[in-house]
């Protein structure tokens, strides 16, 4: 078994699956208007994958490999389909914000990319820790994210204002195309300080 | 409702990928050359409008009578998976070339979230069987239009000297977005 913390540290920073994986960018970009959405769809993809991963780990062996990805693609669609449940009862004005993207959780790469190349492949225990990394991983960059379009666009942080009302705020930046800006801008800020490490 | 209107807000006004996020990962991944983005346009405009079409069937036939709708994301995903199956069979026996040049991308079609997107909402908005076929199709179209035409830019950047730290997706990115404000201007044209 992989140390838990080596796993951890690889899913948040090394192989973050946003800044440096570049996968699962549909919910990235869509629904990163304000933190809070962010940091909602970021654990509830956090919590199917991790499910999800446990119990493909368990299956590995039981699963025959020519039918694995329908297979995966099942079970993971289990999950969403009792984590929307979850969200409709206990947190219904999150369940409407987030809306469409919720279902579509069962496309998000990320959970079909840990299932084959991790979770198929490694015991239960090694599988749940990479599902909290890579979960973690992708919460805080939809956190940031969030963060960055929601000051910029609507002058708040987590719907608590702090620009000054004088201060214009950049409507566009909670629109679709400041989602495009923003991830932009930020991995080309990670680029340059990598490039910067390596020189 | 005016099925024309339907489709044209598809193709522009609510474009899947410039205004609803979905279908990036295709949208930036096969989009370097126009000639394989019109390819997986092409494919993406077959595969959902028949899965808007089959979706519609399994939900309307199978899904209500059984009283099982709370199944609707396992089913669509289900048929979906199934259908792109089919898809690459036929091109690998009718276009090898197609094939050879979409490669890894047509299986992701199944990750297309545009794809089953198109079924869900169809579902949500209680449209009726021709209604949630057009959407599908007008959807696909948008989808099609805009991977063409962000490959096409795609490739004049490429000839260009650009920051080194831009390379590569944050550029992509960037011209996404630039590309959603021109978008923006179809924006309340069609109101559904």
């Amino acid at each position: 078994m992989a140390n838990p913390l080596k796993l951890l540290k690889n899913g948040i920073i090394d192989e973050n699956p946003t800044f440096v994986q570049v996968i699962g960018m549909c919910p990235t970009l869509a629904v990163t208007s304000s933190a809070i959405n962010g940091i909602g769809m970021g654990l509830s993809t956090a919590a199917v994958l991790i499910c999800a991963n446990l119990f493909i780990s368990l299956l590995r062996k039981v699963i025959p490999d020519k039918v694995r990805i329908p297979c995966f693609i099942v079970v993971i669609a289990t999950f969403v389909t009792v984590i929307e449940f979850m969200l409709k009862a206990y947190l219904p004005a999150l369940n409407a914000s987030l809306g469409l993207y919720i279902p579509l959780i069962v496309v998000n790469c990320l959970i079909l990319a840990r299932a084959e190349a991790f979770a198929s492949k490694n015991g239960p225990i090694s599988a749940i820790f990479d599902g909290i990394g890579m979960g973690l991983g992708f919460t805080i960059a939809l956190g940031v994210l969030g963060l960055v379009r929601e000051f910029i666009g609507a002058g708040t942080l987590f719907d608590i204002t702090v620009l000054p009302a004088a201060f214009p705020r950049t409507l566009l930046f909670v629109m679709a195309p400041g989602a495009f800006f923003t991830l932009g801008c930020l991995m080309a800020a990670l680029n340059y300080f990598r490039n910067k490490k390596k020189a | 409702m005016n099925l024309i209107l339907l489709i044209l807000a598809g193709i522009f006004v609510n474009n899947y990928v410039l205004s609803q996020f979905l279908g990036i990962c295709p949208f930036l991944g096969v989009s370097r050359k126009v000639e394989t983005a019109a390819g997986m346009g092409m494919a993406v405009i077959f595969v959902m409008s028949l899965a808007a079409a089959v979706a519609w069937l399994v939900y309307a036939l199978i899904l209500v009578p059984l009283h099982i709708t709370y199944l609707y994301n396992i089913a669509f995903i289900l048929v979906i998976a199934s259908l792109v199956q089919f898809v690459e069979m036929f091109l690998k026996k009718a276009a090898p070339a197609l094939y050879q040049a979409l490669g890894v991308f047509l299986p992701l079609i199944t990750t297309n979230c545009a794809v089953l997107g198109v079924a869900v909402l169809n579902m949500q908005k209680g449209y009726n069987f021709i209604e949630a076929v057009l959407n599908g199709f007008g959807g696909a179209t948008g989808f099609a239009l805009a991977i063409v035409l962000f490959a096409g830019i795609r490739e004049r950047i490429a000839d260009n000297d650009t920051p080194k730290a831009f390379d590569g997706f944050p550029l992509a990115l960037l011209t996404a977005g630039l590309m959603s404000i021109a978008f923006l201007g179809f924006s309340g044209l069609i109101k559904l």
